[in-house]
């Protein structure tokens, strides 16, 4: 069953009632691939539908196929088959170039490890997408500096990677993730590696983004008590959506 | 920070391995830059040349002399206009280091012979005049610090006097220069009198006779003419234009070319090779970084531009301080070698051909790791972080 139709029977709603409008379809998507001489079906017949604003947690143990889910609405890996609207456009069909763009555009990516480039200081690593517009560079240097001081780094900017705490670098990659005013953010483990109190210092800068910024979140943890952040928390098991709770 | 910020911010990442293949790129481009300039040195002492002189010389080897009494039969031939000649007089000023260029000539005749040297009328009326005279370009002056009236003891390699004695005292009456003022030679000319009259051995011979023709169409004629004069006597001759002359010399001369090259071909590839190994080290190393660029809407063939960038602006930048380098060492080692008595020049096509060469250097060595960071997936390269 679609999880907005999941969320909605949890909620007391009837399909057809939501007033926000889809801004994440996935309709009977599978993915698939052989490892050695093994076939292995990493997501069986997925539908899945997230409303502009959401903030969606995917919960699941190892191997149940999260990360592979948030790849495809990424936009960084292709279903197998079956169909992906993510910001109104149909990945599926698009060529490496177009997705590059699409992606430029519509997603912020946030990591487990952050993935910051250690060479270049916070506020080069957050200007890194802005690299890609028509923005000056002057414009290009207040974005970020702009973007730095929503995540409370601004006072860090000249910093590299190297020289700031965990938390930190993490706020750094979401400021990265931001700056370009993507309307999607997708979180891989943001809190997998940081102590319960930056973990919370993390979610609470994504709760602000969902609810003060209107970005849709879509997160992969683990962690029970990030997933509460979240307004909806969906479960896959085996390659399929076992169930969601508001 | 602009897109070639980034690039350049990628080559810092190991400062020490970086700066060390900017050195040797940088040796290389220095090596290339002096090799090129001394080969172009090499070959422009052929470049002076008319179509309406013609060179006599020994047929057999260019160090055998000829009688001087060829050169009325040489000057009767039809359709020469004038004759002089020169002879080689190896000589060393001061110590054994200040090898010189030194011919006997006939002042007048020789200076008649080459309008592109110019020498005030009083100086070359004093040449002709003084029987111990010489005559220096004046950049050969300013290096030996030789002023006009001085005596120059020169030490003979070939030619003692007839007293045993080698050291020979030329009065410098004059200066002369080169009518193009890229052209320098560092030749001294003294009278061919003095050599006649003085000289242990030699007298009554000359090294080769340069000939002036009426009309340059007729080389072919009159170089057949003069030869067959002397076909049948003990000094058969071979004439040739000073362009074909200069051609066989540039033959000789392309052996240390040949040389000179496959130093710096071997040069080259070290610097390829290393440098290629450095910049697959580099690719490997940040793998999952150029992932993370392609989920931020780096396209793949931006991602491969920026690995490319690298690598040529890394090659490129070695390559243009190790031709600056050149540039200023040039005159540095010109001062410094007196075999090139000053007259060492770099020629920009070889700064051109430099940076040519240093950019597609760079191209070579980043092709290989562009290609790789082009085809990488992004999930692939994720795995790796």
């Amino acid at each position: 069953m679609p999880l907005n139709r999941v969320l909605w029977q949890a909620e007391g709603r009837e399909e057809g009632e939501s007033q926000l409008a889809s801004i994440i379809e996935l309709h009977e998507v599978e993915k698939s691939f052989v490892k050695g001489r093994e076939f292995v079906e990493v997501l069986v017949g997925l539908d899945l539908r997230i409303d502009e604003g959401d903030f969606v947690a995917l919960m699941g143990p190892s191997g149940s196929g999260k990360t592979t889910l948030l790849n495809l609405i990424g936009g960084i890996d292709k279903a197998t088959s079956g169909e992906v609207v993510v910001a109104g456009k149909e990945l599926g069909g698009m060529s490496s170039g177009e997705l590059a763009r699409w992606r430029a555009a519509n997603i912020g990516f946030v990591f487990q490890f952050y993935n910051l480039l250690p060479v270049l200081t916070a506020q080069r690593n957050v200007e890194l997408p802005l690299l890609l517009t028509k923005l000056s560079a002057v414009q290009r240097r207040k974005n970020a500096l702009t973007a730095l001081e929503v995540v409370g780094l601004s006072d860090r900017a000249k910093h590299k990677p190297g020289e700031l705490s965990g938390g930190q670098q993490q706020r750094v990659a979401i400021a990265r993730a931001i700056v370009a005013d993507a309307p999607i953010l997708v979180c891989d483990e943001p809190t997998g590696d940081l102590d319960r109190d930056n973990a919370d210092e993390i979610l609470d800068l994504l709760d602000i983004l969902s609810r003060d910024h209107g970005k849709t979140i879509v997160m992969v943890t683990h962690d029970p008590k990030a997933a509460s952040h979240a307004k909806r928390v969906a479960s896959l098991d085996k390659g399929q959506l076992a169930g969601a709770a508001a | 920070m602009s897109p070639v910020g980034l690039v350049w911010a990628n080559l810092h990442r190991r400062p020490v391995r970086t700066y060390l293949t900017l050195f040797s790129v940088l040796v290389a481009f220095l090596l290339f830059t002096m090799l090129r300039t001394m080969a172009v040195w090499f070959t422009s002492s052929t470049d002076i040349t008319a179509a309406d002189r013609l060179l006599v010389t020994a047929k057999y080897s260019i160090i055998e002399s000829l009688p001087i009494s060829q050169q009325s039969a040489i000057l009767a031939v039809d359709g020469v206009e004038a004759v002089t000649h020169q002879s080689w007089f190896g000589g060393i000023y001061q110590d054994r280091s200040q090898s010189i260029f030194i011919y006997p000539v006939e002042p007048r005749a020789y200076f008649d012979m080459y309008p592109e040297m110019i020498i005030a009328p009083e100086q070359l009326d004093a040449f002709q005049n003084t029987r111990t005279g010489a005559v220096a370009p004046a950049d050969m002056l300013e290096r030996y610090g030789w002023g006009i009236g001085d005596k120059i003891p020169i030490e003979a390699d070939i030619y003692p006097q007839q007293d045993g004695n080698r050291l020979w005292e030329f009065d410098l009456v004059g200066s002369y220069r080169w009518k193009d003022e890229d052209t320098s030679q560092p030749l001294l000319l003294f009278h061919y009198d003095y050599f006649a009259e003085a000289a242990a051995f030699g007298r009554g011979t000359v090294g080769w006779y340069t000939v002036r023709i009426a009309d340059p169409e007729r080389a072919p004629e009159v170089a057949v003419a003069i030869d067959a004069l002397f076909e049948n006597s003990q000094n058969p001759t071979k004439t040739a234009t000073e362009d074909e002359f200069a051609r066989a010399f540039a033959a000789q001369i392309g052996d240390i070319g040949l040389i000179a090259n496959s130093i710096l071909s071997a040069v080259f590839f070290t610097i390829l090779v290393l440098t290629a190994v450095v910049m697959h080290w580099a690719f490997r190393e940040r793998i999952a970084e150029l992932g993370v660029l392609k989920t931020l809407g780096f396209s793949d063939r931006r991602v491969a531009g920026i690995v490319l960038g690298e690598s040529v602006l890394l090659c490129g930048l070695g390559g243009l301080l190790g031709v600056g380098f050149g540039i200023v060492g040039t005159p540095l080692m010109s001062t410094m070698v007196p075999q090139f008595g000053g007259g060492l020049r770099l020629d920009w096509n070889t700064v051109w051909h430099g940076l040519g060469v240093a950019v597609l250097l760079g191209a070579l060595v980043g092709i290989a790791p562009a290609l790789l960071a082009r085809r990488l997936t992004i999930a692939e390269a994720l795995r790796r972080s």
